[in-house]
């Protein structure tokens, strides 16, 4: 199984673990991950307004590097699969963005979308499977309670995100399981973490960060995992003294497969 | 036809949002995890832009609090998209001459060490243009 894989910048940076886990479990599964050459930040987030093209450029050159390979274009940052896969729903359903899209970029063929945008947990799930995950744990997570943060960009909206049930997702709780860990269930799963309120105004997301942390802690979680490098900035920055640890979920899975941290 | 009402139709076509579709049930500021933080809600975004009271939207703080978590849009039982309202509306303060409401000057004074860049770049993409 070979897919085109865009990280992001901070995957490079500040979010290393969950790059570097999420190569070496991977590898491990069988799954090559061929880093995009010459990767453009995608902008971090999805730009809503329907006149908004140059902003949207950048997300449709890494949509046509995989184009061009002929791969499918593997996620791991919640924040970029998002914009990835609404960008090129853009360009497959919107003539407004995809005329002007193509005629800034001159590509040696025009892109409509033709690329397949999948997030890392979705190749676990559609393509490898949880029960072959299963198979290839080495270290059971047994007795280890932990709790799925889902955040908001993985799941919405679900039309154009198409990734689990947007109000009751169970895609990584069959993961967690999977590596022989019990799930815990929460409210606050799928509600915002304050995202970038922490630039804006941090006292903001703290009280949104709390309530999740709360929340999962509540139904015993001592392990949450995330997707997202700003959903984990948010949550760790208001811990506090919870008795809880933050992760993101390559982690957890990489510890299971015998994989170690990775970096 | 007066100036107002000319802004609220650049709102429309911005937002690609109807605010007709709106029932009033309010679910979309129901759901809103900023709506305690707002002066102006989801659901009074819809309303208003409707009746072309843009201009006390444009000068309200509310537009700079939504976190574009997409509850309301996914929650709305009529689809009307409420934060794509709030985005055009604050794009409408933003794109101004000197309105951006985030500069890069400003980012330093912001910083700490564990903070990831995405959240810098969002940030400057939601308030800066």
């Amino acid at each position: 199984m070979t897919y085109s894989y865009y990280p992001g910048c901070t995957l490079s940076t500040k979010g290393k673990a969950l790059d570097a886990c999420g190569r070496s479990a991977a590898a491990a599964l069988g799954v090559e991950m061929r880093e995009l050459d010459e990767w453009q930040c995608c902008g971090a987030v999805y730009p809503q307004a329907e006149d908004e093209i140059a902003t949207k450029l950048s997300a449709v050159r890494a949509l046509n590097a995989a184009k061009v390979r002929g791969e499918k274009l593997m996620t791991l940052c919640s924040a970029c699969h998002h914009v990835l896969k609404r960008v090129n729903d853009d360009m497959r359903n919107s003539e407004y963005i995809r005329t002007r899209a193509n005629n800034y970029l001159k590509l040696d063929a025009p892109y409509a979308g033709e690329t397949e945008v999948v997030h890392y947990l979705e190749v676990l799930r559609d393509d490898v499977g949880f029960d072959a995950v299963k198979k290839a744990v080495r270290n059971p997570l047994k007795g280890r309670k932990i709790a799925a943060y889902y955040g908001c960009l993985l799941l919405r909206p679900a039309s154009v995100l198409n990734f689990d049930d947007p109000e009751n997702p169970t895609i990584l709780e069959d993961l967690i399981r999977a590596l022989g860990a019990e799930a815990v269930v929460y409210g606050q799963r799928n509600e915002c973490c304050g995202g970038y309120m922490a630039m804006e105004k941090p006292e903001f997301a703290a009280k949104r960060a709390e309530a999740v942390l709360d929340s999962a802690m509540q139904e015993g979680a001592e392990v949450i995992v995330t997707a997202c490098p700003l959903c984990m900035y948010n949550l760790k920055k208001h811990i506090g003294d919870r008795k809880v640890e933050v992760k993101y979920f390559t982690e957890v899975l990489a510890e299971a497969l015998g994989e170690g941290a990775g970096a | 036809m007066s100036q107002q009402h000319l802004n609220a139709e650049e709102i429309i076509r911005i937002s690609g949002v109807d605010p007709k579709k709106c029932m009033k049930c309010g679910k979309c500021s129901a759901t809103c995890p900023a709506y305690d933080e707002m002066e102006y809600h989801p659901h009074q975004f819809v309303s208003m832009v409707r009746k072309g009271r843009i201009e006390e939207l444009m000068a309200s703080q509310s537009v700079y609090l939504c976190l574009s978590c997409f509850a309301c849009i996914e929650r709305c039982p009529r689809n009307v998209e409420p934060a794509k309202l709030i985005e055009a509306v604050r794009l409408a303060v933003v794109r101004q001459q000197g309105m951006s409401h985030m500069k890069p000057g400003d980012v330093p004074g912001k910083w700490d060490p564990d903070l990831p860049q995405q959240a810098i770049v969002t940030a400057m993409r939601k308030y800066n243009k």
